[in-house]
């Protein structure tokens, strides 16, 4: 009875406990597993979200494309892995993801304690209010007395709790949510009169959460800075290097005009930056520098697009979050998208 | 503990004393420590390794740091500059305040319910099975959810509450209630009424020992309440009686003021009181049947009224039968209270929870909700325990 | 009313009040004095106000025909359209679309043979091997993409090869020898990897080879299955909820009846620790051990090694039944006569074979009933998992049907509908729990 029983719990055992992956560097794990794992949002309209036939669109879902194509030269060799806002950073840690592209605050704690490190900013984003047009609210200081729907473990709540400190709004009341869809659905019931998040996450919502867009108005005051960008875990350097770089290309192939639509005509450019970014001059190698091919930045901007690219695509004026470039400018137009020389 | 199996008296051991059951004994349970040692060790050495090579802080010194969380439902007062260990404080007196008052009221609806399945009525039986036959089959979390949403969409706009009269609104924003303003004559008429409660003890055990001594019972009922109710309101009365109330007023998003029941609180109190109340109610119903017939003929035959029969015959010896498992039903309530954060109730885990996501402690915060809930069911355990001693059949 | 009135002219006209038929039926169990009017008349009225506007929102002004969310908004009943128009990610969760019947048939697999294991006839060890064929198909079409074969599946085949001829083995010696085989195959299942690393470091150290046995430990080949590879983080709906419950209930079984065993155990430290595990399992809620699962698992294990999220709630899962189990089949360990024990160690059996062939089978069967309700409250609390992000059968309903805008307003009837389909099994299960404890009463009975 013993040994069957031990001879059960082992199999059990074994069925559950997925093979073990050798310990190693990041990225000798991705190449020999063949795809990128990346951590995303559960559903965050503009930056991940999945359609009923599971395909992902939004920013974070394409920076994570872009980082498979200047590795793979592909950048559908991407496995996407929602993760919640409890769930996100042990996903890291623990290796489930190879990177974590999921609208996260760059913060000093998250790069310090945390065992993972911040690659660069995505978006520039900044905790905003939501109210229902109907209250004529017109500033987020007009808000005391309200109740403020807010979803719990995440940097929104550290501000909102600051802000009205700061400005005296004692009878201000928050009501925490475990979830974000608690919070968004349990605002839109009526529960709260106000809704707070990011600026880009509130415009999310209300596109796709919102029976009538219009009947809520996102109120001006911005409380916090919420710079999102995607993580890596410590402990790899190459790795890191190659993340941070896929972003720098596409900010810099905006700058230089090199976009999806153009990339192929721009191979012949003159401008010896153009060329450097694309790898046209094979003795100006950058991708082997970071041990890539090099045409890596010819693959990220010919499969995902330069940075305009995918921000017009996914958030931009004309989809249906309609958000307009402001701090996300490249720096050149009043913008802080700035990436250091590729050379 | 009773031993089923007690060692068979054998002859002297006649193999090697490898064949001798004490050593063999002794042998299994140190290759029993050893291998539990073991894997103790390989998790602890994991967990350090998997903590360092993450880069991650442990300890509990961020009880004692600024939590900077809101807390919205609260018994004691909070503000976002006070410490995790206080919030957690927070947490774990809401989730009391929930399950206390959850088991008093699930242990009366409860007892109410069983009793109803057992009425002569053939109606008010079949309606009171069909109530524990479908909450009882259906998940507590999903009715939790079901409630919550009801009241999000059911409940009238906050600006334009249902006026139940009195000073009470019902809305969006939960139940609102007239708050007495307390004033000096509300603390001493307070105070009196401990004395007098204090004073109507001692007289009912009095006339109890009376009763037993000589067999003649002196009232109880009205010299108690004279007790209990006169003093408290001569002594409020002569203090002018003030009774003004804080009444919820309409302001630009919401009624403020007076007293306020969430609707967090609300739908987990009552998620959780209709689920256990279901379970109360086939113990009690078990109970009273488990009591044997022979006890209800003879109350009858000394003449008593059904209601006499149950009141004094058939609940207190149903209580013997009904203590251990209303026991496991109460722990139940009260562990069940931690899928309040499903409807925003913020409870000792959605707490632990915020703290978890904040300071990055999953250990720690994990274990020390584990350590708050085995300390409260032991608690339960431990009380009710004494109770069942008391209350156990004298075998004389 | 007009009934009652009825009854008092029956009775002023003199003739003894009738006790049979409809009327007297009514006097016995609705009229029989003032109180019980009284209460049948608060009955009648709760019934009369509650009844015909439930009746009438779920069958009546409900509308049951395909249609947009505006037709259902008009109408005054429910909204059983938007079932028709999101059963299959209710049922399925985030499965992909056009692969639906996986789910569906694994589905299926699993209640066939749930609804099989009620008959007590297939009460035999067969229906073991039957559960583990059946479990493994429903592996293979929900994962699908190609089955690697590893030492890992050749150990799990060896072992399960063992197991099976030791059991059939009535020699004892042969027997035995079986069983420890699989056992050690079992063993090689976990600790193959590192078996494999040790040999590798004595080759190298002999011959000076390096790496020699090192493809022994990686995907030997693969079989392709045809169907597409599903990972089990997209599993969701239903199945999951089976699946978390059976698997619940099937491996914390053995676990539970060592526990329940060692509780019972005249070693004093085995005892305690069983005592310890049991108690603190039952005293903390499940939703804390999901977290143990979800975020503290991945720390106590190895660096490097992975387990999905779906596993960590199953462990999780598995360790709280296990405990509950365990004391469900110490009731039954008690309930077994001290004599069938001294008889066992009149014969001279050891301790394993006096439980394996004695009084575990005794105690088992007595306690099936309430290993069904265990089970009730396993598929209940399976709801859970829906915290920690799993997509169940209630998160489906919850995030994924009702979390559409345009159907959010039909929240009522989502719920109803899952609720009604927790309702079933649950109801059903429970019946038939109450059926065999009758069964067994009767058996008792008859034998004395």
């Amino acid at each position: 009875m013993k040994k069957l029983a031990i001879a059960a719990a082992a199999f059990a055992a074994a069925a559950l406990v997925a093979g073990p992956a050798l310990a190693g560097k990041d990225l000798d794990n991705i190449r020999k597993r063949g795809s990128l794992v990346c951590g995303v949002n559960t559903g965050l309209a503009g930056f991940s979200i999945a359609d009923t036939q599971g395909r992902w669109t939004g920013i974070d879902v394409d920076v994570c494309r872009a980082i498979a194509a200047a590795i793979f030269g592909d950048a559908n060799k991407v496995q996407f892995k929602p993760t919640s806002a409890q769930q996100r950073f042990q996903a890291l840690q623990s290796g489930e993801v190879d990177v974590l592209s999921r609208n996260t605050t760059w913060t000093l704690t998250r790069d310090a304690s945390l065992g993972m490190i911040f690659t660069g900013v995505t978006f520039y984003d900044g905790q905003g209010f939501m109210v229902a047009k109907k209250l004529g609210v017109k500033s987020a200081r007009e808000l005391d007395g309200a109740e403020i729907c807010v979803q719990s473990g995440t940097t929104t709540e550290l501000n909102l709790t600051d802000f009205l400190k700061a400005n005296n709004m004692g009878k201000a009341k928050a009501i925490v949510f475990e979830k974000i869809e608690e919070a968004t659905a349990a605002f839109f019931s009526g529960r709260c009169q106000a809704y707070t998040t990011d600026a880009s996450g509130l415009a999310s919502t209300r596109s796709k959460d919102a029976k009538n867009p219009d009947d809520f108005v996102i109120l001006p005051e911005l409380i916090s800075k919420e710079p999102l960008g995607p993580a890596v875990r410590r402990g790899d350097e190459e790795f890191f290097a190659i993340v941070k770089w896929v972003l720098y290309a596409m900010v810099e192939a905006e700058e230089y005009g090199v976009d999806r639509a153009n990339v192929d005509q721009m191979k012949g450019s003159p401008n010896p930056a153009v060329k450097r970014l694309l790898g046209v001059d094979a003795k100006n190698d950058m991708g082997k520098l970071l041990g890539l091919k090099a045409d890596w930045a010819y693959q990220v901007i010919k499969q995902v697009g330069n940075y305009g690219d995918i921000y017009d695509r996914n958030v931009g004026p004309k989809t249906p979050l309609k958000l307009e470039r402001g701090l996300n400018a490249l720096w050149s137009k009043g913008g802080l998208q700035y990436a250091p020389p590729i050379r | 503990m009773a031993n089923p199996n007690p060692t068979p008296v054998r002859a002297p051991a006649t193999g090697a004393w490898w064949n001798d059951r004490r050593v063999r004994a002794v042998f299994y349970q140190i290759v029993f420590v050893l291998a539990v040692a073991a894997g103790i060790w390989v998790l602890v050495d994991n967990t350090i390794e998997n903590l360092r090579a993450r880069g991650l802080r442990t300890g509990f010194d961020f009880l004692g740091a600024r939590s900077g969380i809101p807390i919205s439902d609260s018994i004691i007062p909070w503000d976002p500059d006070d410490t995790f260990g206080r919030a957690y404080l927070v947490g774990i007196l809401n989730t009391l305040r929930v399950g206390i008052v959850g088991i008093i009221l699930a242990t009366i609806l409860g007892t109410i319910v069983g009793i109803a399945r057992l009425s002569q009525n053939w109606l008010v039986s079949k309606l009171a099975s069909i109530y524990v036959e479908t909450i009882r089959n259906i998940p507590l979390l999903l009715q939790l959810i079901f409630i919550y949403a009801l009241f999000g969409f059911a409940l009238p706009e906050q600006l334009d509450p249902l006026v139940i009269g009195g000073g009470f609104f019902l809305s969006k924003g939960g139940l609102m209630f007239p708050l007495l303003k307390l004033e000096a004559a509300h603390y001493a008429a307070g105070s009196v009424f401990l004395v007098s409660f204090a004073a109507m003890i001692v007289y009912n055990v009095w006339a109890k020992r009376r009763q037993n001594a000589t067999g003649v019972a002196p009232p109880r009922l009205l010299p108690s309440l004279a007790m209990l109710l006169l003093p408290t309101i001569i002594v409020f009365l002569a203090m002018g009686a003030p009774a003004e109330f804080d009444v919820a007023a309409k302001t630009r998003f919401r009624f403020i003021g007076g007293g306020a029941i969430g609707p967090e609180f609300l739908t987990v109190l009552l998620g959780l009181v209709i689920y256990t109340a279901a379970f109360i109610a086939e113990i009690v119903r078990s109970g009273i049947l488990a009591v044997s017939y022979g006890q209800t003929e003879a109350a009858g035959a000394l003449g008593l009224t059904r209601g006499q029969t149950l009141r004094l015959v058939l609940l207190p010896q149903a209580l013997r039968v009904i203590i251990p498992p209303m026991t496991s039903q109460y722990l139940n309530l009260v562990k069940n209270s931690s899928l309040a954060l499903i409807a925003g109730y913020q409870d000792v885990v959605a707490i632990e929870n915020m703290t978890m996501n904040q300071t990055g402690r999953a250990l720690e915060a994990i274990m020390l909700i584990m350590a708050v809930y085995l300390t409260i069911s032991l608690s339960i355990s431990l009380a009710m325990n004494t109770y069942n001693k008391r209350i156990a059949l004298k075998e004389r | 009313m007009a009934v009652s009135e009825s009854a008092t002219e029956t009775v002023a006209a003199g003739p003894p009040p009738a006790t049979t038929g409809f009327i007297g039926w009514m006097r016995r169990n609705l009229f029989s004095g003032i109180w019980n009017t009284l209460l049948t008349l608060v009955a009648a009225y709760l019934l009369f106000v509650i009844i015909p506007p439930v009746a009438s929102w779920l069958f009546i002004d409900a509308v049951w025909s395909e249609a947009p969310p505006e037709t259902c908004k008009a109408a005054h009943g429910a909204c059983w359209a938007f079932i028709r128009e999101k059963h299959r990610v209710i049922f399925f969760g985030r499965y992909p679309f056009f692969e639906h019947w996986r789910p569906l048939l694994g589905m299926g697999l699993l209640i066939t043979m749930v609804m099989a294991s009620c008959f007590r006839r297939f009460w035999r060890p067969w229906i073991a091997l039957v559960w583990a064929g059946g479990l493994g198909a429903f592996f293979l079409v929900m994962w699908g993409g190609a089955i690697p074969i590893s030492y890992r599946t050749a150990a799990i085949a060896a072992a399960a090869v063992a197991l099976v001829i030791g059991l059939r083995q009535s020699n004892g010696g042969m027997r035995s020898l079986m069983l420890w085989l699989a056992l050690l195959f079992a063993a090689l299942i976990l600790a193959g990897g590192a078996v494999i690393r040790v040999l590798d470091a004595v080759v190298k150290e002999l011959f000076g080879v390096d790496d020699a046995l090192a493809p022994l430990a990686g995907v030997w080949f693969e079989i392709p299955t045809g169907l597409s590879f599903v990972p089990t983080s997209l599993w969701g709906g239903l199945p999951l909820t089976l699946l978390l419950s059976i698997l619940g209930i099937m491996v914390a079984f053995p676990l539970a009846i060592l526990l329940a065993l060692g509780r019972r155990s005249k070693l004093p430290l085995i005892r305690m620790f069983c005592v310890g595990y049991i108690e603190l399992i039952r005293g903390v809620p499940l939703i804390s051990l999901l977290f143990v699962g979800s975020f503290l698992l991945p720390l106590f294990l190895p660096r490097g090694v992975e387990i999905a999220d779906l596993a960590r709630a199953q462990v999780a899962i598995i360790g709280f039944s296990a405990a509950y189990l365990a004391e469900v089949i110490r009731g039954g360990l008690q309930a077994i006569p001290r004599g069938q024990y001294e008889a066992a160690d009149a014969l001279g059996l050891s301790y394993w074979q006096k439980m394996a062939k004695i009084v575990l089978p005794q105690a088992i069967v007595l306690v099936i009933p309430p290993i069904v309700n265990t089970f009730i409250g396993l598929f209940k609390d399976t709801s859970l998992v829906s915290i920690v992000s799993l997509t169940d059968l209630l998160l489906s309903t919850k995030d994924m049907a009702i979390g559409d805008v345009n159907w959010r307003a039909f929240y009522a009837e989502g719920y109803t509908f899952i609720a009604l389909i927790y309702f079933v099994f649950c109801f059903f299960m429970s019946k038939y729990s109450q059926y065999l404890e009758r069964q067994f009463e009767t058996g008792r009975r008859k034998r004395r």
